[in-house]
């Protein structure tokens, strides 16, 4: 029984359910599921205290793996379930799985209010860049022109970026992973477990069945290297096979530029140096266009501010402290009475 | 009885008794009659009168001044017997202006008395109110009407000339004058005024001494000058014994909530996205942190309704307070708190529509939407509230409801309630019924659809219970094991679990009551909702006459009390009156299939007393 679980000697067993998986074989979500319950454990929070919450579509059908409370909710509104759960029980761990279409599209104004409130809980997006559980239409990361069951002659929306997006809701923390690189994807996840507030994490999916080889050109292990950049803080924004490429700030232009290090390039103190804390340089790295530049992937921005849930909390116990637990008998008699 | 009429009795020739008396103020948005009129309320209150008000304002914020959309009003019924609307034609009327006068003057009653501010009919708002070049207080078409035009404009300066006070401040004291005059006419004291006046400027002793000066200058007015033939005074209403406040519905309504959280012991989230006329619930709520009360002012209607139905899945009272189109968008999350049974209160205080409608004015139109508008076989409770103060009480047993049944409640107010005030005897706490509620903890044959035998409620096992991790959602569940199940037969058993669930509530709800009249017969009026007052009165008064009438309030409207078609098929005919182009009456008609008939009104306001009386008497002439 879970109750006699030490929250230290948790294993990935505790965390899978005996439900059949329902996703395609050949999946990213698989990885994902693997590395998010190869992760749980080592937090130290007992499946009991964490709960599960999401929308709609193939991502969405995450909770039900998971063998914590979980919550499979209504198209594009897990956000606002997950920020009623956290302030009604702020000592639940509460993570969130959504995907492009239920977290950009339907569900882009729950989110975005969520990541600006910063409500202490932790998100992934699952973006594969097309509908899967409809069965293959465009979505809101799709590339311009894409062609799809429901856009024959190419799609005329032009695409957002999850990260970029999140970071002008103002998140408080935003990084990128892909599904195969397993332990990129479980660092991020530790970083994000443990960041209080917001926890932003876009997760780059392969749909094998409607939108396959979608990051083929950037995450394949012969191209790897030179078109993906790791970012870490405090460290220079080098990529390359032989870490000989980095990222400059061109000072007139405003803008970042590809840089050759080494002598027939630039010294490698001109190359710029990630700082997490810094909004604009995480802009600029979410928004790099691909391929001149490679993608970013990393914590590109994280930073700590008053949490959502915490502020109501603090207001709660300062309104209790002040007044007193609320007196209900008094409450009625408020303003003029009269006897008769 | 209740008779709005300004019956005079023989006492002092200044002074005349009145059972009754029906008052409106009405002006432009900026020029303070909200605030008069409860000041004159406060002073009905603490005379001991019964009473009843209603303000009327536009939904424009600040309308250009002087336009006839831009007019505010407020009415207040008040009486030496027990008042049950805030009346049908006012026995006075005071315009403080030409736009005022007009969109009002075809209430008041024939010879009822008519206070204007002769100081606002100049040509340009006279203009602006559609007179044209005519100025009714000159063109004798006020004649009929015991017509007091005074400047009050002039009057309101000279009174406040010393304050230093500018020219446009100075304008804005004169609904304190006009407050003056009026508490002289029906005897008042000013004190409770100039204390509330003291405490509401108080950072500004300037305009403390201008509104008091203006306020003692109106009342000596009415005092010095002759014009007045009458004073008026309306005596005590024998009212139960007790202590009172002025409530409005949303007021009682956010109190009801708190309660009912305090009697679960259950702290309580509210959802809520402003919107009128539901925004006063999620204001009173949010001030009351201290009773473990979190508001959240959310992006939209549907992320308000899913906090709440996320609180409530982690163990607190979920709450969302809305109106008719805010409804609309909530629809989904609805369907999936039913789908997942959990509790959640959702308060409809209904508005005109379709669509933005009137979002200022009254109706009762949201009936179907709240109990069959969702897709699918989508089962739920539907409550109503039928005056201001039962808004306290409906609000108790919507959460009640919500607990015991795992699932979501519905308590239909209105514009009319939500606004309206009432006098409203303060319960004692300790005589409230605590609601029960318990949260699984045991883990031996647990699942999340394992149901209480009795209720059908499933079982509520909150995250952070050891032992009892599972998952729900919107996709159907297996009735023995809660796991996924699109199996064909499952699904038909849990629809009709689902929907037992709800019929069974009718065995833990009262027995629907006679509220007037006898038991048989040969009329019944069946009201429901804010209709309450109008209804009764209006029945009463066919009875007071002779007419076989009796009236029926439900509050109970899914499921209906179990023992409604009985009490229905007793009488000969069934009336339904409704804000709407006949709701209730489909249901009644086809859950019962008696030819019940319609009696329907949907102009944004309530009935009159005399349009339900007329109907009565037509019915039971033919």
């Amino acid at each position: 029984m879970s109750n006699v679980i030490d929250p230290t000697r948790l294993t990935k067993k505790d965390f899978e359910t005996d439900q059949d998986v329902r996703w395609c074989p050949g999946c990213g979500d698989y990885s994902i599921l693997a590395n998010v319950q190869k992760v749980m454990p080592e937090l130290g929070i007992l499946p009991e205290n964490m709960v599960w919450v999401s929308g709609i579509g193939c991502s969405s059908r995450f909770p039900y793996y998971m063998n914590t409370y979980g919550f499979h909710t209504i198209h594009g509104r897990a956000p606002a379930f997950a920020t009623g759960i956290k302030i009604a029980n702020p000592e639940l761990s509460v993570w969130m799985a959504t995907g492009d279409g239920d977290g950009l599209s339907i569900g882009g104004n729950q989110l975005m209010h969520c990541l600006r409130r910063n409500v202490d809980i932790k998100i992934l997006l699952f973006n594969n860049r097309i509908y899967g559980l409809t069965k293959g239409q465009y979505s809101p990361t799709s590339e311009f022109g894409k062609v799809t069951k429901s856009t024959p002659y190419g799609s005329a929306d032009q695409p957002l970026d999850p990260a970029s997006f999140a970071l002008g809701a103002n998140a408080s923390f935003v990084a990128r992973s892909i599904d195969t690189e397993a332990a990129h994807l479980s660092d991020v996840l530790r970083r994000a477990a443990r960041h209080s507030g917001s926890a932003f994490l876009e997760i780059y999916q392969n749909c094998n069945v409607f939108n396959d080889g979608a990051f083929d050109s950037f995450r394949e292990k012969d191209v790897r290297a030179e078109r993906t950049i790791r970012v870490e803080h405090g460290k220079p924004l080098l990529f390359g096979a032989n870490n000989d490429k980095g990222l400059v700030l061109n000072t007139k232009t405003f803008a970042l530029e590809v840089r050759e290090v080494g002598p027939n390039g630039v010294k490698p103190e001109d190359v710029l140096v990630h700082d997490e804390t810094n909004p604009m340089l995480a802009y600029m790295l979410s928004k790099m266009p691909y391929p001149e530049f490679p993608v970013a992937l990393g914590v590109l921005f994280a930073v700590l501010k008053p949490t959502y849930d915490g502020t109501l909390r603090e207001q709660k116990a300062a309104a209790k402290a002040k007044a007193g637990k609320g007196d209900l008998q008094k409450l009625l008699r408020g303003g003029a009475t009269w006897e008769i | 009885m209740a008779s709005s009429q300004i019956v005079p009795t023989p006492q002092t020739p200044s002074q005349q008794v009145v059972r009754a008396a029906v008052v409106r103020f009405v002006g432009d948005s900026g020029d303070g009659m909200q605030i008069t009129g409860d000041q004159f309320t406060v002073a009905a209150a603490l005379a001991r009168n019964d009473l009843a008000t209603f303000p009327d304002f536009p939904a424009e914020i600040r309308a250009p001044a002087g336009t006839t959309y831009g007019v505010s009003g407020f009415q207040i019924h008040f009486a030496a017997d027990h008042v049950y609307t805030p009346g049908d034609a006012p026995d006075v009327l005071v315009a403080m202006n030409p736009a005022a006068l007009k969109t009002n003057l075809r209430d008041l009653k024939k010879g009822g008395i008519l206070i204007v501010n002769s100081g606002a009919f100049n040509a340009a708002n006279l203009k602006k109110a559609g007179y044209g070049e005519k100025n009714p207080l000159e063109d004798g078409s006020l004649e009929g009407y015991a017509l007091l035009s005074i400047d009050i404009t002039k009057q309101t300066q000279n009174a406040v000339k010393d304050s230093g006070l500018s020219n446009k401040e100075a304008n804005r004291c004169k609904n304190f004058w006009t407050l003056g005059l009026m508490f002289w006419i029906y005897a008042r004291p000013l004190e409770p005024t100039i204390q509330y006046i003291e405490q509401k400027y108080g950072k500004r002793a300037e305009l403390v001494q201008a509104n008091i000066a203006a306020l003692k200058a109106g009342h000596a007015y009415g005092e010095t000058t002759e014009v007045f033939q009458n004073r008026y005074q309306v005596p005590p209403a024998p009212v139960e014994p007790g202590v009172y406040r002025n409530i409005s519905g949303n007021a009682a309504t956010a109190l009801g909530l708190v309660a009912a959280a305090e009697l679960a012991n259950r702290e309580m989230v509210l959802g809520a996205y402003p919107i009128t006329p539901a925004s006063d619930v999620l204001h009173e709520l949010s001030k009351l942190k201290s009773f473990g009360v979190t508001t959240v002012q959310a992006e939209d209607e549907i992320a308000a309704v899913c906090a709440a139905i996320g609180a409530s899945y982690a163990g607190n009272l979920g709450v969302t307070t809305t109106s008719g189109p805010g409804m609309a968008l909530k629809t989904e999350a609805i369907g999936l708190a039913i789908a997942v049974e959990l509790p959640l209160v959702i308060i409809d205080v209904q508005r005109g529509g379709p669509s933005t409608g009137l979002p200022t004015k009254t109706e009762q139109a949201d009936l179907l939407q709240a109990v069959y508008g969702r897709n699918s076989e989508a089962p739920l409770c539907v409550l109503s509230a039928s005056t201001p103060g039962e808004c306290f009480y409906m609000a108790i047993e919507a959460v009640r409801l919500a607990v015991s049944y795992m699932t979501p409640v519905i308590l239909l107010t209105d514009g009319y309630l939500a606004n309206g005030a009432e006098p409203w005897k303060i319960p004692n706490v300790a005589d409230l019924p605590k609601i029960e509620l318990k949260f699984r903890t045991d883990p031996v044959g647990f699942h999340p659809f394992v149901r209480d035998e009795k209720t059908l409620a499933r079982a509520w096992a909150i995250p952070g219970t050891p032992g009892l991790v599972h998952r729900i959602g919107g996709l159907e569940k297996d009735y023995d094991s809660g796991h996924i199940s699109y199996a064909p037969e499952n699904h038909e058993r849990m629809c009709r679990v689902r929907a037992a669930k709800i019929a069974g509530i009718a065995e833990d709800v009262p027995e629907q009551a006679i509220e007037v009249g006898n038991e048989s017969g040969k009329l019944l009026v069946l009201g429901w909702g804010s209709t309450y007052g109008a209804i009764r009165e209006a029945v009463e008064r066919s009875r007071a006459r002779g007419l076989d009438v009796s009236h029926a309030h439900v509050r109970y409207l899914n499921p209906f009390p179990k023992n409604l078609g009985d009490l229905l098929r007793r009488f000969d005919r069934v009336l339904v009156p409704e804000l709407n182009l006949g709701q209730l009456v489909k249901m009644i008609r086809s859950q019962y299939l008696i030819p019940a008939e319609s009696l329907p009104k949907v102009q944004g306001k309530p009935f009159r007393i005399e349009e339900l009386e007329d109907k009565i008497r037509k019915m039971l002439e033919s």
